[in-house]
């Protein structure tokens, strides 16, 4: 059983979960304030749906008022063009501003995940090396489903290949976008096939996977998570650690939702930039901010010192 | 990675990131993302 799991947990996590859980919500709402989709069983049409939003939130959810960036990026690769500067120049401005903050604090989905993890059921602990060789597998999905199967299948240069991450594995489409569309819609209902069936499967597995490992989908899976961390180690967003006041306790450790060795991974590419490790840190060894280049970068990262 | 190479890579996304989206912009990309967004997506909802 993993020790992230507690009953009782610090009073200051508690307000710290509150307040993060608060701006998740606000985040979701925001990117899909079109509630009038929800009952009508329609989807968005307007002119905002060609701007990106930075996380992952699908554009056939019936609030969506952005695009998906992974669909999109799929989408344009599976047209003539091939490949998505629009979408790789978004992710990249958002990616070295923010960082992974945006999979901690905005991903509706990601909130999906914390709070599936609150369910009061035993949690597993994935063993540290298989939980590494794993992260490696968000990467594959980014490189053969969303940027080379879309092309791959395209049948001539002006053909459209499919969106094989929307198509088979997405879980957030057919949670945010299939289930709302397909209660409302009795066309779509009998439309439902194999496919269907298929994508249920695979948010069935992701929602129990999210019950017993805390961000499952994030650590594993997630295309955009696997963009976003390679930029996570210089995104003007960071946490840093002072070394001299860390007393080694580990309470960071155990609180960790991404369940990094903290003292060593805090700079590095998994950290979702949650703070709950900054809340738990009895000694306030932990911070966290904004480091423009003339202010205070030493200080932001203290093994460059 | 020292700090003078994250700066050159903060300010190498940032610039490279403007310059990324208007080469898209330019290339019609944003038709494209348009025309799939306004549309329900078949496939993301498993049809």
């Amino acid at each position: 059983m993993s020790r992230m799991h507690r009953n009782i947990k610090p009073p200051a996590l508690r307000r710290h979960n509150r307040f993060r859980l608060l701006f998740q919500l606000l985040a979701a709402a925001f990117f899909n304030g079109y509630v009038q989709g929800f009952f009508k069983g329609r989807i968005f049409t307007g002119k905002t749906k060609l701007i990106c939003v930075p996380v992952l939130n699908c554009y056939a959810c019936p609030g969506a008022l952005g695009a998906c960036p992974v669909g999109a990026m799929q989408a344009v690769a599976g047209s003539r063009h091939r490949f998505s500067f629009f979408v790789l120049g978004t992710l990249m401005l958002f990616g070295t501003v923010c960082g992974r903050l945006l999979c901690g604090f905005l991903c509706p989905f990601g909130m999906i995940q914390d709070l599936l993890y609150r369910i009061p059921l035993p949690k597993l602990h994935v063993p540290r090396r298989a939980d590494q060789l794993l992260r490696y597998l968000k990467y594959a999905v980014l490189l053969i489903f969303v940027l080379l199967m879309p092309v791959l299948t395209a049948d001539g240069p002006l053909s459209a290949g499919d969106p094989w991450f929307c198509k088979y594995i997405c879980p957030a489409g057919t949670l945010e976008g299939g289930i709302p569309l397909l209660l409302k819609n009795e066309s779509l209902r009998q439309a439902a096939g194999f496919l269907f069936s298929w994508k249920c499967a695979v948010l069935l597995a992701v929602i129990i996977g999210a019950v017993f490992v805390s961000r499952m989908f994030c650590r594993y899976l997630c295309p955009l998570g696997a963009i976003y961390a390679l930029f996570n180690r210089f995104a003007l967003y960071q946490m840093h650690l002072d070394r001299e006041r860390c007393t080694g306790c580990g309470k960071c450790d155990a609180v960790c939702p991404m369940a990094l060795d903290v003292r060593q991974e805090i700079t590095g590419g998994e950290c979702i930039r949650c703070g709950a490790c900054k809340a738990v840190c009895p000694a306030k060894a932990i911070g966290s901010g904004m480091h423009l280049p003339d202010t205070g970068e030493n200080h932001a990262d203290p093994e460059n010192t | 990675m020292n700090t003078k190479q994250k700066r050159a890579l903060r300010i190498g996304g940032i610039c490279l990131g403007g310059i990324c989206i208007c080469i898209g912009i330019l290339r019609g990309e944003c038709g494209v993302i348009l025309q799939k967004a306004v549309k329900i997506c078949l496939e993301c909802i498993g049809i």
